[in-house]
């Protein structure tokens, strides 16, 4: 099978950057390239990822002028046509100020910046970034922010919840969602939600720092294989229609 | 030429965290009277262009897109012309 091509976004003030595209490169053995934040095209990507960081030292608001990029128009257009992206972090916080994922993310509850291993459950296990889990299943994977504080207004949360878009909230280890598991203050324990045609996932925590398999922690390898998965059975079925015409 | 001035302030039904230690500090002064602190942003920007209509379209439309998040803040602004 062909190697699933996977964009990475390099904003300045990303630093989660080479790892997202060490785990796609090396641990998860795809395609990855990074794309400097000033190209007016991502290229011939299957995937895009928005990597963690202070994309301009989180100056104004935390993802507010990086939206402005110029490679952003053209990652609007690759999820607007269906395409993979994902944002990690700050590029969850980039996604919801691009408008292409609903709310925002506030200041920790707490004023504080938390970087440590939590456990988050699975609330939906068919979309294209984690099928490769069980429902309900508990994973550990580690945050590192200071402005993960999910908020919406009440009816955009109503939705979220109807239509199963949230996908990861903070639990214990046992699996119950609880305030003393909620690290930031997020509405209903929202670690991660996905747009609502499915192609679009942000999650403050980082799947990248939780891939290899050296440090201890490889839960996050679920997310990019559920991704790789996701779209290489795409690209099977395009070289079998691909065969099949040339005959 | 113009300049603006843009107060971007969290919405009253949003958590301020950062104003509740402020008032914590304040307190801590000794100002017990002080309370609801609320932390905003305070932006100023030069416009040049010799009409206030457009100086103050400039300033609401780059608050909407930019300066402002209106899911969590609201903002509001003064223009005046700059004495030369």
């Amino acid at each position: 099978m062909a190697k699933v091509k996977i964009g990475v976004i390099v904003f300045p003030g990303s630093n989660c950057d080479h790892d997202a595209h060490y785990v796609a490169e090396t641990i998860m053995g795809q395609d990855a390239r990074l794309i400097w934040h000033k190209e007016g095209s991502i290229g011939d990507v299957d995937v895009v990822i928005l990597p963690g960081g202070f994309s301009y030292g989180d100056y104004l608001r935390c993802g507010a002028i990086a939206r402005f990029s110029p490679v952003m128009k053209d990652v609007v257009r690759f999820a607007n046509n269906g395409g993979l992206v994902i944002g990690i972090c700050n590029g969850f916080q980039v996604l919801t100020e691009a408008g292409l994922l609903p709310g925002v993310l506030l200041r920790n509850k707490s004023l504080l910046f938390i970087c440590k291993y939590l456990h988050l459950r699975v609330e939906n296990a068919k979309t294209k970034f984690t099928h490769q889990c069980e429902l309900g299943e508990i994973i550990e994977i580690p945050i590192a922010h200071g402005e993960g504080n999910y908020f919406t207004d009440p009816d955009t949360l109503k939705r979220l919840e109807d239509n199963q878009q949230v996908v990861f909230r903070y639990c214990d280890r046992s699996g119950k969602v609880t305030d003393d598991a909620n690290p930031n203050g997020s509405l209903n324990n929202i670690a991660g939600i996905i747009n609502e045609t499915g192609n679009v996932l942000g999650m403050m925590p980082h799947p990248e720092r939780a891939s290899d398999p050296v440090l201890k922690h490889t839960d996050g390898r679920k997310i990019f294989k559920s991704m790789i998965r996701s779209v290489g059975s795409q690209l099977q079925i395009a070289e079998s229609l691909v065969t099949e015409r040339s005959l | 030429m113009f300049h603006s001035k843009v107060f971007v302030t969290l919405k009253k039904s949003i958590l301020d965290p950062q104003g509740k230690a402020v008032e914590q500090g304040i307190h801590s002064l000794g100002f017990d009277a002080v309370g609801d602190v609320r932390i905003g942003k305070y932006i100023e920007m030069d416009i040049d262009t010799n009409s206030r209509e457009d100086a103050e379209g400039m300033t609401k439309e780059i608050s909407d897109k930019l300066l402002a998040n209106l899911i969590m803040e609201s903002y509001s602004f003064t223009t005046e012309p700059v004495k030369e």
